[in-house]
């Protein structure tokens, strides 16, 4: 058997684990357009503020690929599919056969028409390694930034120059940071620690014109910057796919086994719209946990085995300047909510099951209530006093207590 | 705050250089001694709830603790002890009888410690325990004179239902209620994995033991708790309780804060309530009425079953004795006057009842002499303390022994003397929930039969050292045994001679 | 494989196990200096109700959540089947405090603001410290098979 992956983060790597547990000899060829070897792409951010250094911003082990049979191509970019044939080109113009392949292309920053953006050279994006070292060499300590977009990229960008930039600005269209995660009484907890730590807001408003060293916002209100990174948001790399006939929504369209409507081509991590386990709606999740189940879950079927369809939901784990954040889930429901002077508890309840809840600042045994929502736990036979008040196995009656502590898993 | 006579017995000292302040004192703590002081950091002590149960002190990670006696002493007095003081203040301000728990503490002599044991030297060679065989197996019950056999050989005589104890200890007789669940599981489990018996105490039985029915003696006391066809029928035995070496002449008494809704249920009283057995049996004047009772309960068990009765050793004991042996029961039990209690008035129970070596070399001969020895046998209790106490006692003439503080010692039992709390730290006198999972079944019921086969290996030592390879050449061997540091009358009664006749 | 197991109905919320696991990981020779020198975390938790209380940490899960999740890769479940996690690595973004459905990752405080978690105490001894620590073996370390 024959495996190529095309791409070499985690959705790569979980296929490459996947494919491993149940075939150990066939061949895997890697090809990914960075020459870097697998690394975190949320470490970034991290790296940026310096806090993350060169040697541990790997994903695997040095000898990971050796260790798993797996030969790389790296600095190649996938230029054509033909699934009939089962081929792949290259951009140096070579061919690749497989039998089976992941695609795994991930996504690519969003830029706004704003005028002027494509020739601004001091206007970068944010999301591999190779464009957050060339904002760092952009960058020094009197280096007035803007960012465009206070959502999850632009907010981390935000926190890596902090203390090694001039002045930091970012600019949100929504009227508060993080619209498509958090609600305005989360954002407004938030916003404010940040802000103590050296970022300026400006919200409702966006970019609509980049000068050289000035944007114009479409209130009109003009800012000078020397580095302007855009932080628009991403799209799904589903070009591959969609020009090979394979069926395209939001992202690459998946089975529950990770495979395309292509033969033999299977999709996992953010090019692929997957069936969000809490609604049961079709969406892109970008998020490096469900990226690294479902190319597991692909792999594990490409190589004969039988997956469990990946629980996928929007979750975030994140913090920033030392506040810690963590949501999941779905908001439509009833909510309970506690604030406190910067922290913030959001539960929100639908049909006696939990379905989404925000915590800033106490994170402690979040996961808890992340898989009641992920095994949609009826909590009927729940403490739901005790579930309010913290994430705790003592929320279940004694004999799911026993099953729970011995290591059952929370699943009824 | 109004002035208070009575200063704390202890005090608490906490090396701070040790102290981590994880609190396991303050959690541990059921008198609520320890306290954590936030605002001060530190963790403080009311000594005055202090019961040197030794729970902080065994659990502190550091061993940052140690409770040591108060120093502070009243002006000294020959006749008047600083605790006569104390009990007198005490009683001043509350106008009630005082209570006490465990055994008399009080230093009368031990015999057990003026009594020496025998070894073969050259002639009469001892006997290697570990080479040779050495029966510890007992059979209690009454034995016939004689034996009779029809023409085919097969036993004509008809045997009496006995108990076979293949280690001459039992677990002496503590009630549910007095002690806690885990605790009687424990003694249960222990028991049965041992070959010996526990005893239910006045109690009942917890349905949840009837399951270890063969191992456990059935008790019936003068208040009749829990006392059913059904209990009856559960054991091996039955013990009718006449009395208690801690507290002679007096009934049980359960105080009702430990009558949680198990207790209540076993023993069939209201739940809260002290359950208090009457002083006498009301049906028992007489050695005839007790022949009735022992009869009834054969009866009820149709004859499957050996009957003991207990009494507490007081002056007479022989005599009561001779009377017990010729009224039907199988075994008589003698409880000596150290024997423990969970709860006794304190001058009961320090005042009353004799020490158990004196009363069973007296019983022993008594029967002896009236040649009515072998119509039961005779089991001791009251303060069997170490496996040469029990070597001993059979020496002396005991079929078998009991145990119950040393029981409790093995599961625990730091004897702070403060069962009559309910309140006990270590799970054991208790029937708080919270107290009572402190004391895991599954660690306690190891830790009995560990100090028991201890015990029993000790025991088959001291056989060995004196050429005795059978329990029942042991029993009643007083020529094993010299007195050392006794009188006359003292070696008189004991029926052996000094150390060096 | 050998796994810590709680056993609820003897749990006494004492705690110990905690300051054991927080002494054993502390890298201190003696219990007082490393809880004068500073606060070892605890890797196990316990839970106190108003009846039952028990002490919780890793399940080493066959097939784990955290690990999986984990952004940097500092979370791996290594040949023996212990889940470990590099502190070197981790940068603490509490993905794996997000994932674990049984809450069994703690967040380290202070300098140390990565990811805490049972080893099972595989470097310093043969039985995790929180089931030596255990005053009434309320915690037993043990294989139960396949038990899921």
């Amino acid at each position: 058997m024959k495996y190529v992956i095309i791409g070499n983060s985690a959705a790569a790597v979980g296929c490459i684990e996947g494919i491993r547990k149940n075939d150990q000899s066939g061949e895997i060829l890697l090809i990914s357009d960075e020459k870097h070897a697998t690394y975190s792409r949320p470490l970034i951010s991290y790296w940026l503020k310096g806090k993350v250094v060169d040697k541990n911003m790997y994903y695997r082990p040095e000898d990971f690929y050796e260790k798993n049979g797996v030969k790389t191509m790296l600095g190649v970019k996938v230029t054509g599919l033909d699934a009939k044939k089962k081929t792949l080109t290259l951009s140096d113009g070579s061919k690749v056969d497989y039998e089976n392949l992941l695609v795994g292309t991930g996504s690519r920053p969003f830029v706004p028409p704003i005028e002027g953006v494509n020739e601004c050279k001091n206007a970068v994006t944010f999301l591999n390694w190779d464009s957050a070292i060339q904002l760092k060499s952009m960058i020094n300590e009197n280096s007035r930034v803007i960012v465009l977009g206070a959502g999850l990229i632009g907010l981390k960008v935000a926190e890596g120059l902090a203390g090694h930039v001039g002045t930091l600005t970012v600019v949100e269209m929504a009227s508060h940071l993080m619209p498509s995660v958090l609600d305005d009484k989360g954002a407004a907890i938030l916003e404010k620690h940040i802000t103590k730590c050296g970022v300026n807001f400006i919200f409702g408003d966006s970019a609509a014109k980049a000068g050289t060293n000035e944007l114009t916002l479409s209130s009109g209100k003009k800012l000078p910057f020397d580095v302007l990174v855009v932080a628009a948001g991403v799209r799904p790399n589903v070009e591959l796919v969609k020009e090979a006939g394979g069926k395209v929504g939001r992202g690459i369209v998946t089975d529950d086994e990770m495979r395309t409507t292509l033969d033999g081509v299977y999709a996992a991590g953010d090019c692929v719209e997957a069936v969000d386990t809490v609604t049961g709606d079709r969406h892109i999740m970008a998020l490096l946990p469900n990226a690294y189940m479902q190319g597991e879950a692909a792999g594990i079927n490409m190589a004969g085995g039988k997956a469990d369809t990946p629980k996928v939901m929007p979750m975030n784990a994140i913090g920033f300047f030392g506040l810690p954040l963590v949501s999941a889930g779905s908001y439509d429901g009833e909510e309970f909510v506690e604030e406190g002077e910067e922290s913030y508890k959001k539960l929100v309840f639908r049909d006696n099951k939990l379905l989404g809840y925000i915590l800033i600042s106490d994170v402690d045994r979040a996961g808890i209530y992340t898989a009641l929502i992920r095994e949609k736990i009826d909590l009927k036979g729940v403490d739901i006093a005790l579930l309010k008040k913290q994430p705790q196995l003592m929320l279940f009656g004694k004999s799911d207590r026993k099953r729970i502590l011995a290591g059952g898993g929370i699943a009824q | 705050m109004p002035v208070n006579y009575i200063q704390p017995e202890f005090v608490v000292l906490r090396n701070s250089d040790r102290c981590i302040k994880c609190r396991v004192c303050e959690r541990q703590c059921s008198n609520e001694v320890h306290t954590y002081d936030a605002d001060g950091d530190v963790m403080l002590a009311d000594e005055s709830k202090c019961v040197d149960c030794q729970r902080c002190v065994t659990l502190c990670p550091t061993h940052a603790l140690s409770i040591e006696e108060n120093q502070n002493k009243l002006r000294q007095n020959g006749n008047w002890s600083n605790q006569l003081i104390y009990e007198a203040y005490r009683q001043a301000e509350s106008g009630a009888v005082l209570l006490s728990a465990m055994g008399n503490p009080r230093e009368y002599p031990v015999y057990w410690d003026k009594i020496l044991l025998n070894a073969s030297q050259v002639t009469n060679p001892s006997i290697d325990p570990i080479r040779e065989p050495m029966e510890t197996r007992v059979i209690l019950g009454s034995k016939p004179s004689k034996l009779e056999f029809n023409e085919d050989g097969s036993l004509k005589t008809k045997l009496s239902p006995s108990l076979k104890l293949n280690i001459p200890i039992m677990f002496s007789a503590m009630s549910y209620g007095s002690i806690s669940k885990n605790a009687h599981e424990s003694l249960a489990r222990a028991a049965t994995e041992l070959g010996t018996y526990y005893n239910t105490g006045e109690g009942g039985l917890h349905e949840d033991f009837y399951q270890y029915g063969p191992n456990t003696i059935i008790q019936v006391a003068s208040g009749r708790f829990g006392v059913h066809p059904g209990f009856l029928n559960a054991g091996a035995a039955i013990e009718i309780k006449m009395g208690q070496g801690a507290k002679p002449g007096l009934g049980g008494h359960l105080p009702g804060a430990k009558v949680k809704e198990d207790v209540s249920r076993t023993r069939m009283i209201p739940l809260g309530t002290d359950a208090l057995s009457p002083y006498p049996h009301h049906d028992i004047y007489s050695i005839e009425d007790l022949r009735q009772l022992i009869f009834s309960l054969k009866e009820a068990t149709r004859y499957t079953k050996p009957v003991f009765v207990k009494i507490a050793a007081v002056h007479n004991v022989a005599a009561i004795a001779s009377g017990i042996a010729r009224s039907g029961a199988d075994a008589i039990v003698i409880d000596g006057f150290r024997g423990g209690t969970g709860a006794a008035p304190t001058r009961i129970r320090d005042n009353v009842g004799i020490p158990i070596e004196l009363a069973l070399a007296a019983v022993d001969q008594r029967l002896r002499d009236e040649g009515i020895r072998n119509n039961v046998s005779v089991i001791v209790a009251g303060s069997i303390r170490c496996s040469s106490d029990a070597v001993k006692a059979i020496a002396l003439g005991a079929d078998a022994i009991y145990i119950g503080t040393a029981a409790l010692l093995a599961l625990g039992c730091h004897l702070c003397r403060d069962c009559h709390s309910g309140k006990c730290n270590w799970g054991i006198a208790t029937q708080r929930a919270d107290l009572v999972k402190r004391l895991n079944p599954e660690v306690g019921y190891k830790r009995l039969v560990n100090i028991v086969q201890a015990w029993n290996h000790e025991i088959k030592e001291m056989m060995g050292g004196m050429g005795i390879n059978a329990i029942d050449s042991l029993r009643g061997n007083r020529l094993m045994l010299r007195g050392i540091g006794l009188n006359e009358k003292e070696l008189e009664i004991l029926g052996i001679k000094h150390a060096g006749e | 494989m050998k796994k810590v197991y709680a056993i609820e109905e003897y749990c006494l919320a004492c705690h110990l196990c905690e300051y054991y696991c927080g002494f054993s990981h502390s890298g201190e020779s003696s219990i007082v200096k490393a809880y004068k020198k500073g606060a070892p975390q605890a890797r196990i938790q316990v839970e106190e109700g108003s009846e039952v209380n028990f002490a919780l940490n890793c399940r080493h899960c066959d097939n784990p959540i955290c690990v999986k999740s984990c952004i940097t890769g500092a979370l791996t479940r290594d040949e023996d089947g212990v889940i470990r996690v590099n502190q070197e690595k981790c940068v603490g973004c509490w993905t794996c405090v997000m994932s674990c459905p049984y809450g069994a990752v703690v967040r380290g405080h202070g300098d140390k603001s990565v990811a805490l978690k049972c080893d099972l105490c595989t470097e310093s001894g043969d039985t995790p410290a929180c089931v030596q620590g255990c005053p009434n073996r309320a915690l037993v370390f043990e294989d139960r098979g396949d038990a899921k």
